[in-house]
């Protein structure tokens, strides 16, 4: 158990790309903290970097009181689950898990105590002398998270290590992994494009933007401030509508239409709207024409246009529509982002619950 | 890539695990089932590979095996059935066994210096990253000499007066007589024929190795601290099916393909010079006339080369793991 603290941290590449630039971050010890950001954002990178599988170009990594910057991945006391598992598939599911341990000395008492402990917690007990060929992809997933726990490290690192199964496995193991870290309370570290997987594991949120961080905070701080239009667009699903718009006399207008009162200053600025924060009302302000509508079963979700701009929204309903509708949307539920930059504009109109008495 | 060789003379089914093993290595693809129309037509397609087989092959290995049976005249004029005399006559030879024991040791010795020489180069040449290219093609391009030019380069080092392996040798005191003393003979074709195979190792180790796949080098570097311990442990079983495939070339090459270089180095040098058992069963047949004793020998050679490959693949490939 420990903390993880990165200071300043950046990585160049030798074509002179800068992957990571200056990221500061700190994971408290037991912490579950999820990197998420599209591909190519850095994130994998900087969860090498903490890993010791990259070189660190500029800035400090810690691991517990030591700084870890030059030492060999093996001496950073972390274990690591891989995307594709990397199970050893010479070597059989007990063996897999025990090398780790079999290479810092560990009684052999202890390597088998400790194996036995987390294939009967990882339900793998009737498999620990196959091998990886011989198990279905989830099996696997879990013979690699077997080997991170009985190493007991100081943190786990997890690189998308759900990305390889399917739907359905994808969402039993995610709700495994949190389990298991939480009874395990080990610090962990979790690298995903999925901003599902990234809301429901984490504690705290990483979203990372070209090498930078973009925004961190609890997964539901993130959903309903996000810092910047990307941060927006990306957290939630469906996605978040993002519209060219304006605000003149403290109205936010889309096109012609008022939509809100945003109390910002006048002048352009792209509005976001969730689609479940819009309502189909017979008298809503904003006109909405359909364009096609998805069935989800319990909800749907109605694509349309608003002033020739994309839009979408969800409801329960499960009559036909017209293909005109009126949307109204409450004012609290605005996000308003600025035109150049895309960072949050500061309201002074938030959600009535968010009003202070 | 192809995967047979010339001078392969085994039984074909063992290969097909390690075939299969070889070509899961890459992506295995499912077997595909074609239907013909009529059943001839397929064997019209295999006639002219079976034809090679059968008139380079098969053919020539009946007639060995009958000829071994008789004594011929050394002017063609006549052949004397003589039953088992030959290959009595041959095996009790001490002539003979000597150059059994040589091939053994020479097969023995070359096969270990080349993989193991090989295996290293690939190792380094794996982790090399500026400069890689050159450095392979470098390593490579030996493999494109053919094996007699080979043995008259290796003459050329191994030569009595401008030699410079012979200069190094008396340097340290010692004067190389290749084509005369026996086993300084002996060291100059081990060594040209080692120099040949390594960069046949050489591209397959290499390619081995880039078939580890590069998370399982990560795992492990997270697992174990030595360099050693993660190669022994993890790269090497994972190359366990190429290594194998190498050591059953490795040893026909060594008792076969060596041909040209024994040829270029012994030939019309006076003395006693090491040679191995297909050299004898050439100069037997063909320099002695001796066509029924040196068909005799050809006949153990297949037997011993068979039962060699049998053993390799019931109790060495056991122990591989394919991917």
């Amino acid at each position: 158990m420990a903390t993880v603290t990165l200071s300043n941290v950046g990585k160049t590449y030798a074509g002179g790309v800068d992957a990571v630039r200056g990221v500061d971050v700190e994971i408290k010890d037991g912490e579950f903290v999820v990197l998420v950001g599209p591909s190519g954002c850095g994130k994998s990178t900087m969860l090498r970097m903490v890993a010791g599988l990259e070189d660190v170009t500029r800035g400090e990594v810690r691991i517990g009181d030591r700084v870890v910057n030059t030492l060999d991945p093996a001496d950073r006391d972390i274990a690591m689950v891989f995307q594709n598992y990397a199970l050893y598939p010479h070597m059989s599911v007990r063996d897999n898990m025990a090398y780790g341990l079999k290479n810092r000395r560990t009684p052999k008492d202890e390597i088998t105590r400790r194996v036995d402990e987390a294939a009967r917690m990882l339900e793998l007990a009737p498999y620990l002398d196959r091998k990886p060929r011989a198990l279905s992809g989830g099996q696997r997933q879990r013979v690699a998270m077997g080997r991170a726990i009985v190493r007991q490290p100081s943190a786990f690192l997890f690189d998308e290590p759900l990305s390889n199964l399917d739907a359905k496995l994808r969402v039993s193991m995610r709700g495994e992994i949190r389990r298991l870290q939480k009874r395990l309370a080990t610090t962990s570290l979790y690298v995903t494009h999925d901003q599902l997987e990234a809301m429901t594991l984490a504690d705290r949120l990483i979203v990372l933007r070209d090498g930078a961080v973009e925004q961190v905070g609890a997964p539901l701080e993130v959903y309903r401030r996000p810092a910047s239009a990307f941060v927006a667009a990306f957290i939630g699903s469906p996605a978040m509508t993002l519209l060219d718009a304006r605000v003149s006399d403290g109205q936010a207008l889309v096109g012609d239409h008022v939509v809100a009162p945003a109390a910002v200053p006048a002048g352009e600025v792209t509005l976001g709207l969730r689609p479940e924060d819009l309502r189909i009302t017979r008298d809503g302000p904003l006109p909405m024409r359909v364009d096609y509508i998805e069935e989800l079963g319990a909800q749907r979700i109605v694509h349309g246009f608003v002033d020739g701009q994309k839009i979408a929204v969800t409801e329960t309903g499960a009559e036909s529509l017209p293909a005109d509708l009126r949307l109204s949307v409450d004012p609290g539920a605005l996000h308003l982002f600025d035109v150049k930059t895309g960072r949050r504009l500061p309201q002074t109109v938030t959600r009535p619950e968010a009003v202070p008495a | 890539m192809t995967l047979t060789h010339p001078s392969v003379s085994v039984p074909r089914r063992p290969f097909a695990r390690l075939m299969r093993g070889l070509a899961a290595i890459g992506a295995s693809e499912p077997q595909k089932r074609v239907q013909f129309d009529r059943p001839l037509t397929p064997w019209l397609f295999l006639a002219p590979q079976l034809a090679v087989v059968v008139i380079f092959f098969y053919w020539p290995s009946v007639e060995a095996v009958l000829s071994s049976f008789y004594i011929e005249d050394p002017f063609g004029f006549g052949a004397t059935f003589v039953g088992m005399e030959n290959y009595s006559d041959a095996l009790t030879n001490a002539r003979y066994q000597a150059t059994a024991a040589f091939t053994a040791f020479f097969c023995v010795v070359v096969t270990a210096l080349s993989l193991g020489i090989g295996l290293l180069l690939a190792v380094k040449a794996d982790k090399v990253i500026r400069g890689a290219g050159p450095y392979k093609t470098v390593l490579i391009s030996v493999y494109a000499i053919a094996p007699p030019v080979a043995g008259l380069i290796g003459m050329m080092i191994f030569d009595q007066h401008i030699g410079p392996i012979t200069e190094l040798f008396a340097f340290f005191g010692h004067d190389l007589r290749v084509g005369v003393n026996y086993w300084d003979t002996a060291i100059a074709v081990i060594t040209i024929s080692v120099w040949k195979q390594i960069p046949y190792n050489f591209i397959f180790f290499l390619s081995g190795l880039q078939t580890v796949p590069v998370s399982v080098r990560e795992a492990a570097l997270i697992d174990a601290r030595s360099g050693w311990r993660r190669f022994r442990d993890i790269v090497l079983p994972l190359l366990a099916p190429t290594a194998f495939f190498l050591l059953i070339i490795n040893i026909t090459y060594a008792m076969f393909d060596t041909f040209a270089i024994f040829d270029v180095v012994v030939k019309d040098k006076p003395a006693n010079n090491p040679m191995t058992l297909v050299y004898k069963v050439y100069l037997d047949g063909f320099k002695g006339n001796d066509i029924g004793g040196s068909s005799a020998q050809s006949v153990i050679l297949m037997v011993v080369v068979a039962a060699l490959t049998v053993v390799q693949f019931r109790f060495l490939e056991r122990r591989v793991h394919y991917g």
